[in-house]
């Protein structure tokens, strides 16, 4: 094999193009565009929810009206006209499935394509599948082994018919609806998603997984999910997402919110991999995103995300650390290429006596992109020996990008101890060459460095997930990684 | 993204009764302005500098905490004075009354402000090879003329307080170092305000220009004398030209109705160093705003700092390094201590561009909380375009080491010895780097007042 050199690298980077990139010729029940009370109204009679939840939507619509678009990330791009986006689309093949014969074959077909066959997934057996295409979840697998623990695994919109109570106690409760612009946003239009209950002291005997796709052209993605963890209990959800090619920038706000009661533990973790935009950045997915966890006494939240794709990603992840021990977890790699820019990180909120938190980010850029870490760890002043370790760390990759630092630390308590270090360096040419003169050519050497520099992060990813994330991070920086 | 919607109102309610107050002091700074211009010879280009300034300040008003870099500073408390802008005598203070503020027991050159005028008899200035004179003597002489066009107003930002300072800038220290010039003796700049105002606002505006191989070291001090509120707003332009050095101390153990709001930019040169000490012990509200220009290759800047506060006194360090060339080192290190009900700030930024190849920048920022009033906000910023770089910053909070504590009363040291020792300790990298045994000793002086022990060793 010839030299194979970072030059070499950044080449192949450039040239790479998006290898998920087609598009799904369902038949599609979409609105017109635009979106007014009207629309907001309209989507909540088509889902046939109860009263109730069409005026909280209208309550998060007009308060979002009201509300004007934030510019304070290190992101640029052209805002997207809110009035020229369809806010419904369900794919028209209904009604549901029990098994996946059912299911039509050319959705089958693109999961294979994906990588991610329902046959495989459903022979590993330990993943049960809610699968989403677009807004509406088609198919669900596995419900019955979850139903006989208690388990509630189910569509937003089914958990609002079928249950109202838990749906309305807990939503917005940790993300509210006027929380921010596109949380709002999301409140008032959102089609779909994932609910999730663990019932008290139930440990969830399998990961759940969803897929997400936006695959209907100029159809904003807005889903909306909600995780209940009861006393004592313990879940860990999966969530992972691809999108086909396209010319237009496809909008994505989604709002997740986790609860955590008493004792119980929540780990949540995602494998991003919109459409980026290709080479000359042209097209390619927003996602704005809010992500919230509430925990409760000895709560713990962790969430651990791999974020290679996207135009523009704005995402934290935050946990409010209300109740007295309980611990907060992030754990994330971002990566970007081409003319991607990502502004993601987390907020810790430290509430209560002897909060943990600990953050490790790892961004790596390279082409012409813009990677942003931000960051909030916020101790009020009742929040005794509270803890915090930060880390963050970029790597670059050429010369055309940039990595960003803005952690935002408040402490208003003597007791608490916090930590925070960032650096940014490029992979050093002494590292390379005491691979080289170990017999180990550069491509294997470059692999091994970016390998052993997100490693922290993949370690926490589920075995499932830690082998698509490896895949994922092939794509993205394809040649890098072995 | 996430701020709720209720903070932002109460943010809003808050800005609007705040709006009444700033738009008196601000109208009454920008009626000012037309008598000053009374006072000051309008034909000189600097004047242009100035309209220009006002109408900046003007435009943009007084900070708000929705402005990101003033978010954990509110202005409020200070802007609520009826300030004086020129102070109407000349007053008059014995030398034996202030010989404390001063370090005295080594040789140096003083420009020394009374009121924001200057005091020749506490003075003591030079042409001799060097200028260390006055800001107003070099504005309106022909022979300074040419300084005054490359440098005047050349690096400092246009953001409002800044354009406040230049909108007035008449007095202050001016000093320029020729080439191959070695100053034998540090320089002093002291404030001195009398309280014969019922509140004073004064604007001192420094030049310092040292130009290739020299080197100087100059110490930079606001003093009140009485318990009437002052406000200080001071602009500062360096520029270190080619292998010059420049040391610059800058010791704030004001009175608690006394506030400062400093501004120093830093234009560096290739091959030259510059350091920038701040030693924030005192004042009701001291921002310190710090800014490195890296103009060159194989540039070192150095800005470190101690703040050691209690009451409800209010710290916030500014700092930027733009580090725009290759080959360029800048090191940061600020340490804070925050008794009673104290605030501090640390916001400090290093940005490098694309052509600053081999960079090598290193920001820590260590803090220890005493109380559980006092808190402490801290931002430590990188942004970073070039691939070839070391960048890294580090920044804790915590207390102090109970075990350490332990050993040392075991050991017969009385807990407020400790507690002293182990917070010089904790100080002691700031210390290190400062050339002038003289301000060390008299740092540590300071110290130890404020932590009511007699510790009488070098650090």
């Amino acid at each position: 094999m010839t030299k194979y050199t970072e030059d070499d690298l950044r080449e192949e980077l450039k040239t790479k193009e998006y290898e998920y990139g087609f598009y799904t010729d369902i038949e599609s029940d979409t609105f017109p565009i635009g979106l007014n009370e009207d629309v907001v109204r309209a989507i909540s009679l088509k889902k046939e929810e109860p009263e109730w939840m069409t005026d909280w939507r209208l309550e998060a619509f007009r308060a979002w009206e009201e509300m004007i678009e934030p510019e304070w990330a290190n992101v640029n791009y052209v805002k997207p006209d809110f009035q020229s986006i369809s806010y419904y689309s369900a794919p028209n093949t209904k009604p549901k499935y029990d098994s996946l014969d059912e299911v039509d074959p050319e959705l089958l077909e693109t999961f294979k394509k994906l990588g991610i066959s329902l046959d495989e997934q459903k022979a590993l057996a330990g993943v049960a599948m809610d699968v989403v295409i677009d807004s509406v979840s088609v198919a669900t697998t596995f419900k019955k082994t979850l139903n006989e623990k208690g388990i509630i695994f189910c569509s937003m919109s089914e958990a609002i018919k079928e249950h109202p109570e838990l749906v309305r106690k807990h939503i917005g409760t940790v993300v509210p609806q006027k929380d921010n612009f596109y949380a709002a946003l999301n409140s008032a239009v959102f089609s779909d998603g994932s609910f999730c209950y663990i019932p008290k002291g139930v440990r969830c005997p399998m990961e759940l997984s969803t897929y997400f796709r936006i695959n209907q052209a100029n159809t904003g993605q807005f889903e909306r999910t909600l995780v209940i963890a009861d006393e004592g209990s313990y879940v860990s959800y999966l969530e992972g997402c691809t999108a086909p090619s396209r010319d237009e920038n496809q909008l994505h706000a989604a709002v997740v919110e986790l609860i955590a009661m008493d004792d119980a533990e929540i780990k949540y973790s995602t494998v991003q991999n919109w459409f980026p935009g290709n080479s000359e950045g042209k097209g390619g997915v927003f996602n704005f995103v809010t992500k919230r966890g509430l925990c409760e006494k000895n709560a713990k939240i962790s969430w651990t995300q791999v974020e290679t794709g996207s135009a523009i990603t704005w995402k934290y992840p935050s946990c409010i650390l209300k109740g007295d021990n309980s611990v907060g977890e992030f754990y994330s790699i971002a990566v970007t290429n081409n003319y991607q820019q990502a502004d993601t990180g987390t907020k810790m909120i430290h509430l209560g006596k002897n909060t943990k938190s600990t953050i490790i980010s790892k961004g790596i850029s390279a082409g012409k992109s813009q990677n942003s870490y931000r960051g909030l760890v916020q101790i009020s002043a009742r929040a005794e020996n509270a803890r915090n370790f930060s880390q963050c760390d970029s790597l670059l990759m050429g010369n055309d990008c940039g990595a960003h630092t803005f952690p935002y630390i408040e402490v208003k308590n003597k007791s608490s101890i916090i930590e925070h270090e960032a650096t940014t360096s490029k992979i050093g040419e002494d590292q390379i060459f005491y691979c080289n003169q170990r017999g180990i050519d550069t491509e294997k050497a470059i692999a091994l460095i970016v390998n052993g520099f997100s490693k922290e992060v993949l370690n926490k990813l589920p075995m499932e997930f830690a082998v698509e994330a490896q895949k994922l991070l092939e794509i993205s920086l394809e040649g890098s990684v072995g | 993204m996430q701020y709720t919607v209720i903070s932002l109102q109460g943010l809003s309610t808050e800005n609007c009764q705040l709006k009444t107050e700033k738009m008196e002091l601000k109208e009454k700074l920008i009626a000012s302005f037309m008598a000053f211009e009374n006072l000051v010879d309008i034909d000189l280009p600097v004047h242009d500098v100035r309209s220009e300034a006002i109408k900046e300040f003007e435009t943009q008003g007084f900070p708000s905490k929705r402005d990101e870099a003033w978010k954990y500073t509110s202005l409020n408390s200070i802007l609520k004075h009826d300030y004086s802008v020129f102070p109407k005598r000349d007053n008059h203070i014995d030398y034996n009354d202030i010989k404390k503020y001063f370090i005295h027991d080594i040789d140096t050159y003083k420009i020394v402000f009374i009121d924001g005028k200057y005091s020749s008899h506490l003075s003591e200035t030079t042409h001799d090879g060097i200028d260390v004179c006055l800001m107003s003597s070099a504005l309106t002489k022909t022979k300074y003329r040419l300084i005054i066009e490359n440098y005047f107003n050349k690096i400092a930002t246009k953001d409002s307080l800044t354009s406040l300072n230049t909108a007035f800038s008449q007095e202050g220290a001016y000093i320029h170092i020729p080439k191959n010039k070695l100053v034998a003796k540090p320089i002093q700049i002291v404030h001195f305000s009398t309280g014969n105002e019922a509140a004073l606002l004064v604007q001192p505006r420094n030049l310092i220009v040292v130009d290739e191989n020299s080197h100087v070291q100059i110490i930079e001090r606001h003093q009140s004398l009485t318990q009437n509120p002052v406000l200080t707003n001071s602009v500062t332009e360096i520029f270190a030209n080619k292998r010059a050095i420049v040391d610059y101390y800058k010791i704030q153990n004001d009175n608690e109705n006394a506030s400062l709001i400093d501004s120093t930019f830093v234009n560096q040169k290739q091959e030259s160093f510059a350091s920038v000490h701040t030693f924030s012990f005192g004042g009701k509200l001291t921002r310190n705003n710090l800014n490195f220009y890296q103009n060159g290759e194989r540039i070192d800047s150095t800005m470190k700092g101690i703040t050691i506060i209690g009451n409800k006194q209010h710290v916030d360090h500014n700092t930027l390094v733009h580090h725009i060339e290759p080959n360029c080192e800048s090191h940061q290190d600020y340490k804070g201590i925050y008794a009673d009900s104290s605030t501090g700030v640390f916001n400090g930024k290093v940005l490098v561009d694309k052509d600053a190849q081999k960079t090598n920048a290193f920001q820590a920022n260590n803090n220890i909380l005493l109380s559980d009033k006092a808190s402490i906000n801290t931002k430590p910023q990188l942004e970073i375009f070039a691939d070839d770089v070391k960048c890294s910053h580090g920044c804790t909070i915590g207390q102090l080491d109970e075990s350490a504590m332990f050993y040392m009363q075991s050991r017969g040291i009385p807990e407020k010895e400790a507690k002293a020792l182990l917070m010089f300790a904790f100080s002691n990298n700031v210390m290190n780097s400062v050339k002038i045994p003289e301000i060390k000793q008299r740092i540590t002086k300071i110290i130890a007042n404020k932590l009511g022990v007699n510790i009488g060793f070098d650090l």
